[in-house]
């Protein structure tokens, strides 16, 4: 386990441009900014259109970091406290809940929650808590 | 124009993950560890990010149409169901498990790092398993249907 900082005003603004981006790409494109569905229909987009703003979106999003080396001359943090091996069984798991339960923290979480949408209310509670139970299971039962 | 803009969009968005800690699964895996290194940062990101969403959202889907689409693509459905309710649960065991989403990973593979590299081709193979499952229990369920 690795202790992190306590960052109220960067987790505030982070959050804030991550409202201002979903609001923006609702005004502009009529999206929902669900990285969920955005990264599924990159690999599986109904034509060359559909394909194209997705892709865009992407590099941008992945841009982002690069930003942030740029104003602050460093790369935000990544610090990783599990194996290799979690986080290729993580990774796959999460890929199939966010197929079956159509969204993620993005799409759900902050999109259909702003929208008031009960199938997002209700699967943003669901995913909640089964992350609360999983890490108390993986750091305080089995001790991992 | 129209990519530009979207663009940008994705870099507030990827800029907005990177400061406020979901791209870091270390800070992610503490918020949600109440009983031993618990940093509650996420609660602000989380908290920001839908009051932001829900005001903007009440001005924009008031117009007949976004500016540069024909149509508002929302989804339309209010039914609970079990794939949402399991999926989702199933999706935060992951999410416990590695520490990143896919909105925190996407921007965080800008960063270059390995791991993040790791997690997102698992993602991706877990989208597509998923996918090839539902298609074929959608084909079962047609046939006795």
């Amino acid at each position: 386990m690795i202790e992190t900082v306590f960052t109220p005003y960067a987790s505030l603004g982070g959050g804030v441009l991550i409202g201002l981006a979903s609001i923006a790409l609702m005004a502009v494109a009529g999206r929902i900014m669900g990285a969920t569905g955005i990264l599924a229909g990159f690999f599986q987009p109904s034509n060359l259109s559909d394909w194209t703003w997705r892709a865009v979106l992407l590099a941008g999003m992945i841009a982002g970091p690069l930003v942030v080396l740029l104003f602050t001359g460093e790369m935000p943090a990544v610090q990783v406290p599990i194996s290799t091996t979690m986080l290729i069984v993580g990774g796959f798991i999460v890929g199939i809940g966010v197929t079956f339960g159509g969204g993620c923290t993005s799409g759900h979480g902050v999109c259909g929650m702003a929208r008031l949408s009960p199938r997002s209310i209700v699967a943003t509670i669901s995913f909640m808590v089964a992350t609360a139970v999983t890490v108390y299971v993986i750091r305080h039962i089995l001790g991992a | 124009m129209r990519l530009i803009i979207l663009f940008l969009i994705g870099l507030v968005f990827g800029v907005g993950i990177s400061i406020s800690g979901m791209a870091n699964p270390a800070k992610v895996l503490n918020f949600f560890d109440f009983a031993g290194t618990w940093d509650p940062s996420l609660m602000f990101v989380m908290g920001g990010a839908v009051v932001v969403t829900f005001i903007g959202y009440r001005f924009v889907l008031k117009r007949p149409a976004p500016m540069m689409d024909a149509k508002f693509h929302l989804p339309t459905r209010s039914d609970l169901d079990m794939p949402l309710i399991v999926g989702s649960a199933l999706f935060g065991v992951g999410w416990g498990i590695a520490g990143f989403c896919p909105g925190g990973a996407l921007p965080a593979l800008g960063t270059g790092r390995s791991e993040v590299f790791i997690f997102v081709a698992a993602l991706i193979a877990g989208i597509f398993a998923a996918k090839f499952l539902k298609s074929v229990l959608d084909k079962r369920a047609t046939t006795q249907a």
